[in-house]
């Protein structure tokens, strides 16, 4: 069976530990988590945990089943299988020195990339976009000399009921 | 009311009928030792925290009720930890409730501090650290029904020692859990698939495993074999849930399972598989099990199916209410199978048992452990409750004992803990001090939680163990002999104390059979008598079980035998 990324939505009761729980036994049943997004919904009582894993079918079918046997996980859904949306988003310092200069104003032009912050020594850009932009723009980050970034997982949002 | 938290503690143990704690105290858990002191509660002193789960755990096999256990925090809380997982391989409804440092100094490295809650994260169905006295009562209640629904499973309560002194307003009424199971109720489409892969096959056989015994669903497994002529194979775990003594019965299958059973599922054509997870000592290679059948799997827990063994036809749902549907469907529809076809496959399997009968030779001076097995069941006429320890005694027992009812034989399956036996029997013989109750235990095993001796004695709770004593760590030495040739690498336990003695220095009653002839006088001494008794059966020393799937083999090749040596 083929293997490929499943982007998973799991709601959860907001419980101290219940992270721990999944992340525990799927790591301890040999299951990778590839990316993961957590934070509370509309209610504080109830979290969504977005995970993404790769796997073939049969793999996240176990995955799937055996988070809904976690007393404090309410709904699973693979939205890999379901019309859905998906972002990812970095955030990015860019150390401006004499000779990068020009580019990096070029660039940021060039793209639309947002500016967050901006020093006579660095700028912070925020993007985001799915998974081929993302990885479009640190194409074209990289030769302009990434000082630090952060990505963050991917979110995902299944666009029917 | 306003109530301590140690008393909400009580008061709802009693209000979920709990007759019986297994426990041990210490500091964390002083004050609510203090409130045990003026409570009705019985309270049995183990003399090791995982004797407590044990005995909690065999209480819940024998009596499908919820098992109890208190320990205090760090070590008692670790000792615990075999014990928790034991009951979560086998889903067994325990709630344990731990001692915890005061809140404040969580996680400070405070004496006696141990994260008890993420220790036993993956060998718990859930468990819980109460945070605050507002979430006492609710978190309590919780655990229980956690416990004992959907599929069932031990349930861990840390409980802080601030959090147990202080007090609360307490109103059974305001306690608000939350329901967590959904409860599938299988489709009626189903049940037609069922009707219509049963009305196509010739060779039918039914696979009935622990989740038969943990759904009560026994009665209607029985009926449905007996009812159109299924013959029935059966797990471990599953022993019990369909009559021994029933012809359609073909013992166990897997690793040490009959020949004629691991036969039938090698070449029926429909399994029907209640109850079951298809673990690998069950299956052999996964490629050739049941290669010439549909396969057709009840479970509750959607994460057992197509966990293995991918199936044909999935059910998830209870299997007493799903097998009671079947029945009611398949009699609405008049099913009946074709008399000539199922004639044919039972005279096919009783041909095979005729060819491999389970077997074994008692010649000679030397005491055979089947013998012992044999007559135990002779002598009590199977009117009794069997506990096991892990290796040969457990495999013999499960293949010459037979077993007519549900919730007789308790024994570690999925984890196979060595040590299990003698704190299952004294949790079982708490819940039914009129039956007998038999620990059957190897050399080795019975070592492993002896101490628990001294509570049988101590609140004459009169269980009996068989030993069966090979002087060796019987199971290991046989794979070390068929598959190491030979070389027996620390496995001999010929260093051992004197069981007689050893039974008379805890204050029970010690006896000892070293000939064949010897062997049902002592049985029949040892179960009349109103004590706790250990028998020690000095047995032959190089017996294996057979037949045997060698690891990585089809279920079909089966070793049958060696030659006879003695
Ligand atoms: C706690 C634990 N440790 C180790 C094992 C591995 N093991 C399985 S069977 C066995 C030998 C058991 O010996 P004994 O209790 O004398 O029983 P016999 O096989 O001789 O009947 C061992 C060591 C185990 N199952 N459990």
């Amino acid at each position: 069976m083929e293997k490929k990324e499943h982007i998973i939505s799991i709601l959860v009761y907001n419980k101290p530990d219940v992270l721990a729980r999944i992340a525990g036994t799927l790591g301890g049943k040999g299951y990778n988590i590839e990316s993961l997004c957590v934070n509370t919904t509309t209610s504080y009582e109830i979290s969504k945990i977005v995970m993404t894993t790769v796997g073939n079918q049969a793999t996240v079918t176990r995955i799937e089943n055996q988070l809904r046997r976690f007393v404090d996980v309410i709904q699973v859904d693979d939205l890999t299988n379901i019309e859905s949306i998906h972002r990812e988003m970095i955030l990015v310092r860019l150390n401006i020195t004499s000779d990068k200069k020009d580019q990096i104003k070029k660039a940021i032009d060039t793209y639309k990339w947002k500016v967050l912050l901006l020093s006579d020594s660095y700028v912070v850009l925020e993007i985001t976009g799915d998974k081929p932009q993302i990885d479009f723009a640190l194409a074209r980050l990289e030769p302009l000399g990434i000082a630090d970034i952060t990505r963050t997982g991917i979110v995902a949002l299944q666009l029917e009921d | 009311m306003k109530l301590k938290g140690t008393q909400i503690l009580l008061k709802i143990l009693e209000e979920e009928n709990v007759e019986i704690i297994f426990g041990y105290p210490g500091g964390t858990v002083l004050d609510i030792y203090d409130c045990l002191y003026h409570s009705k509660l019985k309270h049995i002193l183990v003399r090791h925290e995982q004797g407590a789960v044990h005995a909690a755990d065999g209480y819940a096999r024998a009596t499908g009720k919820v098992g109890v256990c208190l320990v205090t925090s760090g070590p008692g809380a670790t000792n615990t930890v075999t014990g928790i997982a034991t009951a979560n391989m086998d889903s067994i409804p325990i709630v344990v409730f731990t001692g915890q440092v005061p809140t404040g100094l969580i996680g400070n490295d405070a004496f006696q501090e141990c994260d008890i809650t993420g220790i036993t994260r993956p060998c718990t169905k859930h468990n819980f650290l109460v945070r605050n006295i507002e979430e006492l009562a609710a978190t309590i209640k919780e655990a229980f029904h956690i416990a004992r629904t959907g599929r069932p499973g031990p349930v861990l309560v840390d409980l802080p020692k601030n959090v147990m002194a202080e007090e609360i307003e307490y109103d059974p009424a305001n306690i608000k859990i939350r329901n967590y199971e959904v409860f599938h109720k299988p489709a009626p489409k189903k049940m037609a698939q069922v009707f219509e892969m049963l009305f196509h096959a010739k060779k039918p056989l039914i696979m009935t495993g622990g989740g038969v015994i943990l759904g009560k669903a026994s009665l209607e497994l029985t009926q449905l074999a007996q009812k159109y002529q299924i013959p029935v194979t059966g797990t471990l775990m599953g022993l019990g849930s369909f009559p021994g003594t029933d012809q359609l019965w073909q013992g166990m299958l897997g690793m040490h399972g009959t020949y004629y059973a691991n036969m039938a599922v090698s070449h029926c054509d429909l399994l029907i598989a209640v109850g079951v997870r298809f673990d690998d000592r069950v299956t052999g290679t996964i490629e050739t099990f049941a290669s010439n059948a549909q396969i057709i799997q009840i479970d509750i827990d959607p994460s057992s199916i197509n966990k293995n063994v991918v199936v044909d036809l999935p059910i998830i749902g209870e299997t007493k209410a799903t097998l009671k549907d079947l029945m009611k469907f398949l009699a609405d529809h008049n099913y009946a199978p074709v008399p000539a076809q199922r004639k044919a496959w039972l005279a096919q399997i009783a041909e095979w048992k005729e060819k491999v009968p389970l077997t074994y030779c008692q010649n000679g001076k030397i005491i055979k452990p089947q013998y012992v097995i044999q007559k135990l069941h002779e002598v009590t006429k199977g009117d009794v409750i069997i506990t096991t320890e892990v290796g040969q005694n457990q495999m013999w027992t499960a293949q010459f004992f037979s077993f007519d009812k549900p919730n007789t034989f308790i024994s570690s399956g999925g984890l196979g803990t060595m040590g299990f036996g003698l704190p299952a029997a004294i949790g079982v013989k708490c819940a039914f001090p009129d039956k007998q109750v038999v620990d059957i235990a190897g050399d080795g095993s019975i070592q492993m939680n002896i101490q628990e001796l001294a509570t049988a004695a101590q609140y004459k709770i009169n269980v009996k163990i068989v030993i069966l004593n090979n002087g060796y760590l019987g199971m290991v030495r046989q794979w070390q002999e068929l598959f190491y040739e030979k070389r027996y690498s620390y496995t001999d336990m010929t260093y051992a104390p004197d069981f007689v003695k050893l039974a008379e220095a805890y204050g029970i009653v010690g006896l000892r059979a070293t000939k064949p002839e010897e062997v049902e006088a002592v049985l029949k001494e040892g179960l009349d008598m109103n004590k706790p008794v250990l028998m020690d059966f000095t047995v032959s020393r190089e017996e294996c079980v057979y037949p045997m799937v060698r690891p990585g083999a089809s279920i079909s090749e089966m070793t049958l035998d060696r030659e006879i040596t003695n």
